[in-house]
C-alpha cells in the first residue's frame, strides 16, 4: 500500500430504498491507518455508510473499493472488514474465549494456534484471564470489549464500529474512548466509526465525515471542523456556535461586516467558507457564528485585547469547572453564550449584571443567511 | 379479596378435580365407578397389559404425535423465520391464513379433510391423520417459535456472516443453538395436542384407531372402565413428566443465553 493510495476509496455510491435516497453520491478516500468518524443526526445515513461498506448493503450506483478492489458482489463474509455492532452482538451461548475464535473456525491455523491468538486478543483489551467466562455474564464495558477482540483476532484492513460505545454510561464511555484510540494506535489498523456524538468523533478521529440527509456536508480533521465549519449546519451541529446576522460590505479591497450588537469590522475571504456573502455590489446578508469560548467576559480592570461590547447576563449555568453565561448584546434579542473557566477566586456573575465582553473579529465565521 | 381468593380456590378445583379422580379410581377394586371406593388394587394396571389392540392404538398414536410434532415444527421455523426476518408483499394476509387454525372448528377440518381424501381416491390411515394434526399444530408451533425468533438479536446472525460464516453454518452455529429451546418447546407442545386429539383422528384413523379413538370405544364396555382409568393415570404422570423435564431444559437454556424465550409454564 502506497502512502498517496487511500485504502477505502467510495466513488459516487448512490442508495436508494424505495423513493427514499439514503446515499447522495457518496465520494470519500479513506487512508491505510487512518481513525475515521462517520458523524450525523440519526437516520442521516452513517449507518447505512458503513453497512454498505461491511457488505450489508446494496448500492445503487457508484463503486466501493478496498485495496483497489471492486467490492460491487463481494458479500459480507469475504470482505476484508470486521465490524463491532452496537448491540455488540456477543454470542450468548458461547464462552468469552469461543466468542473471540469464532472467526478463526475456518483459518488454517491448528487449534493451539487459535486458541493462542484469542487469548492474545482477549489480552490486548484488557480482559486478559476471561476466557472461560460465559458471555452473557458480561457487563456491557466487557462485552465491548469482547467483540473489539473477537473482530481483531482475525487482523481485518477495516474495523467498522457502529456506534459502540452509545450503549455505556458516560464515564465509561469516555475511558473507552482513550483506550479506543490507544488500541487503534497499536494494532494500526483503520478504524471507521459511525457515531452521533459529536464530542466522540472530536476525540477520537484523525478525520470525521459531517453527514445530513445521505450527504457528505464536510470531511475534515476535527480542529478544521470545529474552526472552520463549511456551513451553519455544521457549525450548529459540531460543538455550539452562536450567530448573530450582520451585513456586508465591500469597500476598496476590504470586506467589512457590521454585526448586531457588536459593531463594525472587517473580515477576510478566509473566514467566509461559502464565499463573501456578497449579494450584489453594494453589500449583503450575512449571518456570523463564533464558538463560545472566543468570547470572554471582562472583569473590573481588564481590557479587551481586540474589540469589547456591552452586554447583559440573561442566564448562568454553572459546571464547577466552567461557567455558561447567557448573554444579551444591546439591541439584540438572542442571547448568545460564553464559556468562562472559572479561576479561584473570581466570583460567577449573577443574572442581570452589567457586563463588557471581548471579542475577536478573527475568531469570526461567516456564513452565507441561506447556507 | 377474600371472595377472590374463594373463586380461584374454586376454579382450581373445578378444573383439577376430576383429574384427581382418576388415580382414585384406577386403584379402586370395583368394577363401578362410584363411592364410596371398595379396596385398593392394582389389578386394572395389570389388565392394561394384556389388552394388545390398545397397544397398537398407543403405538398408533406415538407414531402421528412425533411424526406431525417433527413436520409442525419444520414448517414453524421457516414460517417463524420468514416472519422475523423478512418482509413481504401480503405477509399479514399469509400468515392470517397460517393461524386459522387456531380458532377453526376442528370438526369442519376433519369432515373437508375427509371428503378430500376420498374424493381423490385414497384411502383415510394413518398419514391422512397426520396431514390433519400437522395443519392443527403447525399455528402453535409457529406461535412459539415466533416469540423465539423475534427475542434473537438480528446482529448476531450478521456477526457470524461479518466474521466469515456462510448463512448455512450460520444458521447452524447461532440461530439453531439459540431458537433451540423455543424449538423443544414447539416439538413438546405439537407431540401433546396430537397425542390427545380426537376429532381428526376419528373421522380420518381408518382400520387403526390412535389411543383417543381407541378409548372412546372401551367407553362402550363398562367392564374395561376402570383399565380406561389406570391408562389415564399413567398419561397424566407421563404428561406431568415431560412438561417438568422440558421446562427444566428450556429454563437452563433461557439461563445460559440470558433471555427467555417462548415457553407455556
Amino acid at each position: 500500500m502506497t502512502a498517496d493510495k487511500p485504502l477505502i476509496s467510495l466513488q459516487n455510491v448512490n442508495k436508494h430504498y424505495g423513493d427514499y435516497h439514503a446515499l447522495r453520491s457518496i465520494n470519500l478516500d479513506i487512508k491505510q491507518g487512518e481513525f475515521f468518524s462517520l458523524l450525523g443526526p440519526s437516520g442521516c445515513g452513517k449507518t447505512t455508510l458503513l453497512r454498505t461498506i461491511a457488505g450489508f448493503e446494496d448500492y445503487d450506483t457508484g463503486a466501493v473499493m478496498i485495496s483497489d478492489r471492486d467490492m460491487r458482489g463481494v458479500p459480507a463474509n469475504k470482505r476484508p472488514t470486521n465490524m463491532v455492532f452496537q448491540s455488540y452482538a456477543i454470542f450468548p451461548h458461547l464462552s468469552v474465549i469461543e466468542n473471540v475464535a469464532f472467526g478463526l473456525r475456518k483459518s488454517k491455523m491448528s487449534k493451539t494456534d487459535k486458541m493462542l491468538a484469542a487469548e492474545a486478543a482477549l489480552e490486548m483489551v484488557g480482559l486478559k484471564g476471561y476466557g472461560h467466562r460465559a458471555a452473557h455474564a458480561l457487563s456491557g464495558g466487557q462485552r465491548q470489549r469482547v467483540a473489539l477482540a473477537r473482530a481483531l483476532v482475525l487482523k481485518p484492513k477495516v474495523l467498522l464500529l457502529d456506534e459502540p460505545l452509545s450503549a455505556l454510561d458516560r464515564k465509561m464511555r469516555e475511558q473507552m474512548q482513550v483506550e479506543l484510540i490507544k488500541l487503534q494506535r497499536e494494532v494500526g489498523i483503520t478504524f471507521i466509526l459511525v457515531t452521533h456524538d459529536q464530542e466522540e468523533a472530536l476525540v477520537m478521529s484523525d478525520r470525521i465525515a459531517v453527514m445530513f440527509e445521505g450527504e457528505i456536508a464536510q470531511c475534515d480533521d476535527p480542529e478544521i471542523l470545529y474552526r472552520k465549519p463549511n456551513s451553519k449546519r455544521v457549525a450548529d451541529f459540531i460543538g455550539v456556535m452562536n450567530f448573530l446576522p450582520a451585513t456586508v460590505r465591500k469597500e476598496g479591497e476590504t470586506y467589512l461586516a457590521t454585526i448586531a450588537g457588536l459593531g463594525e469590522t472587517e473580515i477576510t475571504e478566509a473566514q467566509c467558507p461559502g464565499g463573501v456573502p456578497l449579494q450584489n455590489d453594494n453589500g449583503g446578508e450575512a449571518t456570523v457564528g463564533f464558538r463560545p469560548e472566543t468570547l470572554t467576559l471582562l472583569y473590573e480592570g481588564q481590557t479587551a485585547t481586540h474589540r469589547e461590547a456591552p452586554a447583559v447576563v440573561d442566564e448562568v449555568v454553572y459546571y464547577g469547572d466552567m461557567t455558561y453565561y447567557d448573554v444579551r448584546f444591546e439591541g439584540v434579542e438572542k442571547p448568545v453564550r460564553i464559556s468562562m473557566r472559572n479561576i479561584f477566586g473570581r466570583d460567577v456573575l449573577g443574572v442581570g449584571t452589567q457586563v463588557r465582553v471581548s471579542w475577536s473579529p478573527g475568531a469570526l465565521v461567516v456564513f452565507d443567511q441561506s447556507a | 379479596m377474600k371472595s377472590l381468593k374463594t373463586y380461584a380456590v374454586l376454579y382450581l378445583i373445578f378444573l383439577y378435580a376430576p383429574i384427581f379422580l382418576l388415580p382414585l379410581f384406577a386403584f379402586n377394586s370395583s368394577t363401578i365407578i362410584a363411592f364410596p371406593l371398595e379396596s385398593f388394587t392394582t389389578e386394572w394396571f395389570t389388565q392394561l397389559l394384556t389388552l394388545s389392540e390398545m397397544h397398537g392404538a398407543l403405538l398408533n398414536s406415538l407414531k402421528i404425535a412425533v411424526t406431525s410434532a417433527v413436520l409442525a415444527t419444520t414448517l414453524g421455523i421457516f414460517a417463524a423465520m420468514a416472519v422475523s426476518r423478512y418482509s413481504f408483499p401480503g405477509q399479514k394476509g399469509i400468515m392470517g391464513f397460517i393461524m386459522l387454525p387456531l380458532v377453526l372448528p376442528e370438526i369442519i377440518v376433519a369432515v373437508s379433510l375427509l371428503i378430500v381424501i376420498l374424493r381423490m381416491g385414497f384411502d383415510t390411515g394413518a398419514w391422512s391423520v397426520i396431514a390433519g394434526h400437522t395443519l392443527i399444530c403447525t399455528p402453535f408451533a409457529i406461535a412459539i417459535l415466533q416469540s423465539a425468533f423475534a427475542a434473537l438479536d438480528p446482529s448476531l446472525e450478521e456477526a457470524a456472516y461479518d466474521l466469515g460464516e456462510t448463512p448455512a453454518s450460520t444458521f447452524r452455529l447461532v440461530t439453531l443453538p439459540l431458537v433451540m429451546p423455543g424449538i423443544i418447546s414447539a416439538l413438546l407442545i405439537s407431540f401433546t395436542i396430537s397425542m390427545d386429539e380426537f376429532i381428526i383422528a376419528f373421522f380420518l384413523t381408518g382400520a387403526e384407531p390412535t389411543l383417543p379413538v381407541y378409548l372412546f370405544s372401551m367407553l362402550r364396555f363398562p367392564k374395561l372402565l376402570p383399565a380406561v382409568m389406570a391408562l389415564g393415570t399413567i398419561l397424566v404422570v407421563l404428561s406431568i413428566l415431560l412438561i417438568t423435564i422440558a421446562e427444566f431444559f428450556r429454563r437452563r437454556g433461557a439461563k445460559r443465553t440470558g433471555n427467555d424465550t417462548g415457553g407455556f409454564l
